[in-house]
């Protein structure tokens, strides 16, 4: 091999690898997306969907089992607020619509933004657990003192597996008062300000 | 012809190296650079065991004695830090620089002055991490793995030092491993098929591409993070839509394939020294480059087994946990295959050979341990105690840094050509490997007892282990300084060195004068199949 040859075949393999160098660094920020939607599709991270389109008037309970729904509520480190739920838990029928209420009270003197995070456990009932209407689908804006009453109506899926007899939902409420502009909260749509935390 | 008349031309005219400072700075030279990278890993070698001294003093006995909890976390991470990207990798890149152009009959690497920049830049790197230390809140102590949150919003203000040594060192990884495959791909003399190819290669061509196929993983998990920190994104972030366990994934992608890049080489060294101090040639050379490239091909689908009690469903759990023990079939192939070199050899125990033999088996034991961590049920109990810490340095001491020092005493006479004193390499053999035991062995019982990992203080029925084990460490960083002793005594006064400097050891760098000229190989060799496979 002459030496111009091998200086052009020495650039080919360089130009190649550069290349998968390159590749991969897309791989890794492809991989953001690519978790989500993986936890999407198998409900592995026990993050529960958005908003749930579900017609009452034609649903049919399954009367033959009832399943245990407990919720928790935590505040995350540094979150002032008090955070609780109506009901430690309740018993729905699968395929029954409830709604249960949770509430929130800004215990501090100044206007403040939170976010709620949905869990829930066991992962294998992640995908049957639907909600019509979540707190969690919107951020809150709490004036000083301010408490409010925020309902939650959520669906058990009929398919859920028969050896789930009870459900976990826990909610962590995140202070998100330095990320958003509260003005805009205030003014427009809520869950227009950053993408809707998994619902 | 012409061309080659006309590159013996040219080659009468370079000279040997520049004098002082300068020829260490621009040096384009494979050997200088190698040199370099070797020195370098050293320095950063014995300041991570500095800090694994501090770690070892403190845990002499239960109780806080001589740092706080916030420094004794900075010293574990960048204890970890450090060995992993400081004194591991450059050694072996180190070691590629010196070996691989020698052992394919290239005259130099590929890409001579992107050489000097890779190297160049790793001392900015290791001495921005390190000035962290020095800082107002102190330098990295989230553990080397830096899991999101604690690197993110618990980190110190440093961390933004340590994203950027980060990337610096991930630059300098690329370049070297593109350099690496260019080289092979490209350079070997005419006859060096790929299947011929000297293990030492062989196994760096792999680990080359596990390195650029994964360091720009681990630059954009850094890149994220960055972002999170200061650009107010939610990559790790749960109460912006992100997800702390996806940085673990993210890590781990890049990690997992990271703790072969510091193996494979190892495996290629050893291959090299057993066959040349049993006499024989090395069992079963093709079953070697197909184990070598199938471990390199799991590294890439067991990540999440760091991961077991992070929470995963069964099936998760199952596939990591057989994917990961699927790794011990090509590793048992390699290790047999030493054996069966060992096998009715006519074996002798020079300093090279006893490192190599201490490899085998004491990484196989580390081997062992990961296939206990491998099984997702009783990881539970295993998960971040100090039987982690054991398995995994009986896989980087006696593994990794046994083979590099093992290495270092094998081509030591035909980097120098001189020969270094078997006496003191071998009193330093035994001083390591009594020290290394010592320390760590006793991991395995504290950690099986329930010890966690990374903790300054531990209840009281951890202090025999945990002294035993200080003593150890003690014992084997004394003995690495004696090393350092034993390597600048040999370079001055050692006794000359045959060219062919062991008696077993074929592979075109013997044919070489000992030490080698600055320039070698500027006709490709003649390559004989007796000299290749051995």
């Amino acid at each position: 091999m002459t030496e111009q040859t091998q200086q052009a075949e020495i650039k080919r393999t360089v130009k190649k690898l550069s290349l998968i160098v390159l590749g991969m660094c897309g791989f890794a920020f492809a991989l953001v997306p690519l978790y989500d939607l993986f936890c999407e599709v198998t409900g592995l991270n026990g993050k529960t969907g958005g908003p749930y389109v579900f017609d009452e008037a034609s649903a049919e309970p399954d009367r033959s089992r009832l399943v245990k729904v407990n919720f928790l509520t935590n505040t995350n480190e540094g979150m002032p607020w008090e955070f609780w739920s109506g009901q430690g838990a309740v018993r729905v029928h699968p395929g029954q619509a409830k709604t249960v209420r949770f509430y929130v009270k800004n215990t501090t003197n100044k206007p403040m933004v939170a976010q709620a995070i949905p869990s829930l456990v066991p992962v294998s009932a992640t995908e049957f657990f639907h909600k019509t209407e979540c707190f969690c689908f919107e951020q809150q804006l709490l004036q000083p003192g301010e408490e409010v009453e925020m309902p939650m109506r959520f669906i058990v899926g009929r398919e859920l597996p028969k050896n789930v007899g009870s459900i976990n939902l826990s909610y962590a409420l995140f202070d998100i008062t330095d990320r958003v502009d509260i003005s805009a909260v205030q003014g427009s749509g809520l869950q227009d300000q950053l993408p809707a935390a998994g619902g | 012809m012409s061309e080659v008349i006309h590159a013996d031309h040219h080659d009468d005219h370079a000279h040997g190296p520049a004098k002082g400072l300068k020829r260490w700075l621009f040096t384009t030279n494979h050997k200088d650079i190698g040199t370099l990278y070797l020195w370098f890993s050293f320095a950063m070698f014995l300041v991570g065991g500095v800090l694994a001294l501090v770690i070892r003093a403190e845990l002499f006995q239960p109780g806080l004695q001589f740092v706080q909890p916030e420094f004794f976390n900075q010293m574990t991470t960048n204890h970890g830090l450090i060995m992993v990207f400081g004194a591991i990798m450059p050694a072996f890149v180190g070691l590629a620089n010196w070996l691989i152009p020698m052992q394919v009959g290239a005259p130099d690497m590929a890409l001579p002055r992107m050489n000097n920049l890779s190297f160049w830049i790793l001392p900015f790197a290791f001495g921005m991490m390190i000035s962290t230390l020095f800082m107002e809140g102190g330098g990295p102590n989230f553990g080397w793995t830096f899991y999101a949150p604690l690197s993110t919003t618990y980190a110190p203000p440093s961390v933004t030092y340590f994203i950027f040594a980060v990337h610096l060192m991930g630059a300098s990884s690329i370049m070297g491993s593109i350099n690496i495959i260019a080289t092979i791909l490209n350079m070997r003399a005419p006859g060096m098929t790929l299947m011929k190819m000297p293990m030492f290669v062989w196994t760096w061509l792999i680990t080359a591409y596990l390195l650029i196929a994964v360091m720009p993983v681990l630059a954009g998990a850094v890149t994220m993070m960055l972002f999170d920190i200061h650009f107010g994104t939610s990559f790790f972030n749960a109460a912006g839509g992100g997800d702390p366990v996806m940085f673990q994934h993210i890590f781990w992608f890049f990690g997992h394939p990271e703790v072969y890049i510091m193996i494979l080489p190892a495996f290629g060294i050893v291959s090299h020294i057993i066959p040349a101090f049993a006499r024989k040639r090395l069992f079963g050379y093709t079953s070697m480059v197909y184990a070598v490239a199938s471990i390199a091909f799991l590294s890439f689908i067991v990540w999440a087994h760091h991961m077991f009690t992070v929470g995963m469903p069964l099936a998760g759990q199952l596939f990591f946990m057989y994917s990961t023990m699927l790794i011990a079939v090509p590793t048992g192939v390699k290790v047999f295959n030493w054996i069966s070199t060992m096998w009715r050899g006519s074996m002798t125990f020079e300093t090279p050979m006893l490192f190599a033999i201490a490899f085998v088996v004491l990484f196989t034991m580390g081997g062992f341990s990961g296939l206990m961590l491998a099984i997702t049920p009783v990881d539970y109990q295993y998960h971040d105690t100090y039987f982690v810490v054991a398995h995994f340095h009986y896989v980087l001491v006696p593994g990794a840094l046994f083979s590099i020092i093992a290495a270092v005493y094998f081509w030591f006479p035909k980097w120098t050509g001189k020969m270094y004193d078997e006496t003191l390499g071998k009193i330093h053999f035994w001083l390591s490997f009594v020290g290394v035991n010592v320390t760590f062995f006793p991991q395995h019982f504290s950690g099986l007892a329930g010890m966690p990992r990374r903790i300054p203080d531990y209840p009281l029925q951890f202090a025999d282990f945990n002294m035993i084990s200080s003593v150890g460490a003690f014992i084997f960083g004394l003995s690495q300084v004696f090393f350092l002793y034993v390597i600048i005594k040999s370079i001055r006064s050692g006794q000359p060195a045959a060219d062919r400097s062991w008696e077993g050891a074929k592979g075109l760098e013997w044919t070489l004068p000992s030490p080698a000229p600055y320039h070698s190989f500027t006709h490709p060799p003649v390559v004989k199949d007796e000299e290749v496979l051995g």
